[in-house]
């Protein structure tokens, strides 16, 4: 399958249809998902297209749907789901929405406006009613002149107040709360008050007017009262029939309405995506025929060519489309075919750049060392059984989680295959690093023995182990170390022994070292590919060569010499350092004692850094001379034409100058960036060392001062504090370790691979490949 | 029956979780308290009597690791009851929320 491992090959194609089958082919194709239309009016303003109406016909038709949709929301009626119809509307159906759309929003609002004016004036007798009922109890006054109202509860006391100061305590007020029935369930739950002022005067009516409360004319006799509570009731009743019979039918408008909701707005949708494409193609003169130009991948043009022929079939025209394939100087766009599993690499890869037209696609290889750069930096087989669980979880729940539809748990689904591979990659790191929740676990007995040590065999006695703090296993006496090491993974002694993080700082530097130098090689051998696929061998000569032999000769010396100090035999206190025999082989300091690891070191080290040292000016000066010459003979050959044309030749040779001046200055730029970048590139690397041992100590440090508290607590009560501390250790385990670790250890494996892998191979300057498809505009909503 | 439920849905959810992890991972480390794993010396609270005024030498050390793992197990125990309690609370949890529609 050679489409993963570099983008496919795009042709350009001209598409002739009809206009009157443009609607069905642009809806086939559609949903078939492959083709990227051409803008081929770059030039004109969004309102200038031709179909600019059309466009925004669709968005007052969404306006509308919006506005239903609230208000079906609102009266909690539910949404039946969504049963995607293939039809595709036409355009006559469009004017027929359209008006059935103002329709049902011209009636909904009027049975909105109704319904308000109704429950008001209900509100209103309810008000009178309860007035009149409480009315009787204060009418132990026959003043003559008195109001009658409703007021808030809360405005009462300010009522009074003003009241007080309005008429010097000459009046009267009483008042009562309304209790509310429990027909009431109206859309208002505020507390209201009935009152009654016998008061002289009429400055009084303002001041209640003032207050935002009702006033109702109250009878004065007994029997008017009673007359007119009847008649309130009648009312009453009345209005209440009709308010239900509104509420009734606006639910039923709603309910119709909510039926075909998701299937309109689908509609509505795909049209005007339709509409959109449409004004990116030509109309010619006779208005009966659309050019459309379009990115298609080349195994994909039979698909696309039947999926025309099926839309202008059911457009009943009796032309079939015309397929033209054009051939082009412009870059296709970059379509990498992915599936679920390979989409969130891919992502993370098109994150930093898409690549350009056929380059070579890092993703498939960063399906495996990505997961393995963060495993090595997490190390931990207890956390990645954590993290393996948590994401099989999100896998096998994955769409309860999409239709949550919050921003971070969205991110969190789309990685989930690569979260799962992480957690795999780590229970792995784990088993070889010997951790689990930073203790070790000892499956084959460990190769150190401390009994051989003890007197008669060794040189421990009685008094050694009263007097000395630390005891130091030494592997020369025999018996104390088997002989052979720990079958898999690191020996489960030294998580107990004081001395753990010298050994381990070592060998995981040096791991890091290794690892590094392999990717970057790795990234390098890319490139080859690369140059040999745009039959680019001359580059293969000028740049491949001389980077390789560079780096090989100075970093893959580096690596030979600590395998082979980790192979062979010899004492631990004359070993050589590394890291000074390299800084001495780079100086050619050769004067110091024991510092050669095997016989012919001196000669092969300074042959290796002559020969990288010689590596620069290849790569610097080559490629441009070469270039250099191959314009002047150019330039040579054309001269006796161009006696004539004096000052084209001067102006040739202007910009010859200009473009070898930018030559020159690219491939420096090249050389330095590349040489200097070997060696920090590889420093870079320790990073790998760096978070593993962040994590390990963390992780330590966790045990330490959680459950271990718990853990030494023998008395009676030291289960129940095991069990409420195991909760606290298992709460900042997932937030500290998993969650904070786990992004740390991810960003930092993720710029390994976008910084230090690829910029030895990647250009990742292209643009990528946007096929008009309705599933992801409906995926994306 | 009144009514139990006293944790909404995501608490019940967390409750189960953490109490699985917690049985097994207490369990293991129960056994491998109670096998003497030396990896483990450091959560034993041994003190320097133990290990001068010993008639049978690693005995009493043992001893303690095996009251650590009995710690362990009955902690264990107790993460199986919350465990228990947890799952009920989701039952009810989703009865309540069956019965509301």
């Amino acid at each position: 399958m050679d489409s993963f491992f570099r983008s496919e090959e795009m042709c350009l194609v001209q598409l002739f249809f009809q206009t009157e089958s443009a609607h069905n082919c642009i809806n086939e194709l559609g949903h078939l998902g492959l083709v990227q239309f051409k803008d081929l009016n770059p030039g004109t303003v969004a309102f200038q297209r031709r179909f600019v109406k059309e466009v925004k016909k669709c968005e007052e038709m969404e306006r509308i749907l919006r506005f239903l949709e609230n208000e079906v929301v609102k009266s909690n009626i539910p949404i039946p789901a969504d049963f995607t119809s293939e039809t595709i509307p036409v355009p006559r159906d469009v004017l027929d929405l359209e008006s059935r759309f103002d329709k049902l929003e011209q009636e909904l609002k009027e049975i909105n406006s109704n319904r308000d004016t109704l429950r008001q004036n209900f509100t209103q007798l309810m008000e009178i009613n309860h007035l009149l009922k409480v009315f009787d109890a204060f009418l132990f006054y026959l003043h003559d002149r008195f109001v009658a109202g409703v007021i808030k509860h809360e405005r009462f006391p300010a009522f009074e107040k003003i009241l007080w100061r309005l008429f010097h305590g000459n009046f009267v007020l009483r008042h009562a709360e309304i209790k509310p029935h429990e027909e009431e369930n109206m859309a208002d739950p505020v507390k209201k008050d009935v009152f009654v002022v016998f008061v002289q005067g009429d400055q009084i009516r303002g001041k209640i007017r003032k207050f935002h409360a009702s006033m109702y004319p109250c009878p004065n006799n007994a029997y008017a009262r009673k007359e007119m509570r009847t008649n309130v009731n009648t009312r009453i009743e009345d209005l209440r029939l009709v308010l239900k019979r509104t509420e009734e039918f606006r639910e039923t408008t709603l309910t119709a309405a909510a039926a075909n909701l998701q299937e309109w707005a689908s509609k509505v949708k795909k049209m005007k995506a339709i509409y959109y494409t449409l004004n990116l193609c030509n109309i010619d003169i006779t208005q009966k025929l659309i050019v459309a130009e379009i990115w298609c991948p080349v195994s994909d043009l039979n698909s696309v060519h039947t999926a025309l022929i099926h839309g202008s079939e059911q457009s009943g025209s009796s032309l079939s489309p015309v397929v033209n394939r054009i051939q082009t100087q412009q870059t296709p766009p970059t379509f990498n075919r992915v599936n679920s599993f390979t989409s969130g690499f891919q992502s993370i890869i098109d994150a930093y750049g898409v690549g350009n037209y056929q380059e070579i696609n890092p993703a498939p290889y960063t399906m495996v060392t990505f997961p393995f750069l963060f495993a090595v930096m997490f190390g931990d087989c207890g956390h990645g059984l954590v993290m393996t669980l948590l994401a099989l979880w999100l896998i096998l729940h994955q769409e309860h989680f999409r239709k949550l539809k919050n921003e971070l748990i969205d991110m969190l689904v789309d990685g989930r295959y690569i979260i799962f591979l992480m957690g795999l990659f780590s229970i792995y790191t784990g088993l070889i690093y010997n951790d689990c929740f930073s203790k070790s676990f000892n499956v084959f007995g460990s190769s150190w023995s401390v009994r051989p040590m003890f007197h008669p065999h060794g040189p421990w006695t009685n008094d050694t182990l009263h007097d000395s703090g630390h005891l130091h296993l030494d592997p020369l006496v025999s018996g104390v170390y088997s002989g052979n090491p720990y079958p898999f993974g690191v020996d489960p002694i030294w998580n107990i022994a004081s001395n753990k993080l010298s050994f381990l700082n070592s060998y995981k530097m040096k791991m890091s070292v290794i690892m590094g130098v392999a990717h970057m090689l790795f990234g390098v051998t890319l490139s080859l590919v690369n140059y040999i696929f745009f039959r680019n061998l001359k580059d293969v000569a000028l740049q491949f060569i001389p980077e390789v032999i560079f780096m090989l000769s100075l970093f893959g010396y580096l690596i030979f010499l600590i395998l082979y100090k980790w192979c062979v035999v010899m004492k631990s206190e004359s070993a050589p350092s590394i890291l000074l025999l390299f800084i001495n082989m780079m100086l050619f300091d050769y004067s110091s004692e024991g510092t050669v690891l095997y016989r012919t070191q001196k000669p092969v080290q300074i042959f290796l850094v002559v020969v990288a040292v010689l590596m620069v000016p290849w790569l610097l000066f080559a490629k441009p001379l070469l270039l250099y010459r191959k314009h002047k003979q150019l330039k040579f050959l054309s001269l006796p034409f161009c006696l004539s044309l004096f000052f084209g030749v001067k102006k040739a040779f202007v910009s010859l100058q200009v473009s070898m001046a930018d030559i020159f200055v690219y491939q420096g730029i090249h050389t330095i960036e590349y040489c200097l970048g070997c060696i920090s590139n590889t420093a870079s690397y320790l990073r790998l060392w760096a978070l593993s041992l962040a994590h390990a100590e963390l992780s330590e440090v966790l045990w330490k001062m959680v459950l271990q508290v718990a853990l030494r607590v023998t008395s009676g009560m030291g289960s129940v504090l095991l069990a409420v501390t195991f909760a606290a250790f298992a709460v900042l385990t997932v937030t500290i370790l998993l969650v904070m670790e786990g992004l740390s250890a991810f960003l930092h494996a993720l710029r390994l691979h976008w910084v230090e892998f690829q910029n030895k191979f990647y250009k990742g300057s292209g643009y990528k490949f946007t096929p008009l498809s309705f599933n992801r505009m409906r995926d994306m909503q | 029956m009144v009514s139990c439920l006293f944790c909404g849905p995501k608490l019940a959810a967390c409750g189960i979780v953490i109490s699985i992890w917690g049985v097994i991972m207490l369990a293991m480390l129960g056994i491998f308290f109670t096998t003497h794993s030396a990896v483990l010396i450091d959560d034993v609270p041994f003190k320097e009597e133990d290990m001068h005024n010993d008639q049978d030498p690693p005995h009493n050390i043992y001893k303690l690791y095996n009251q650590v793992g009995y710690n362990c197990f009955i902690a264990a125990g107790i993460y199986v009851l919350v465990a228990a309690l947890s799952f009920c609370q989701i039952k009810l949890n989703h009865r309540k929320e069956y019965m509301v529609r």
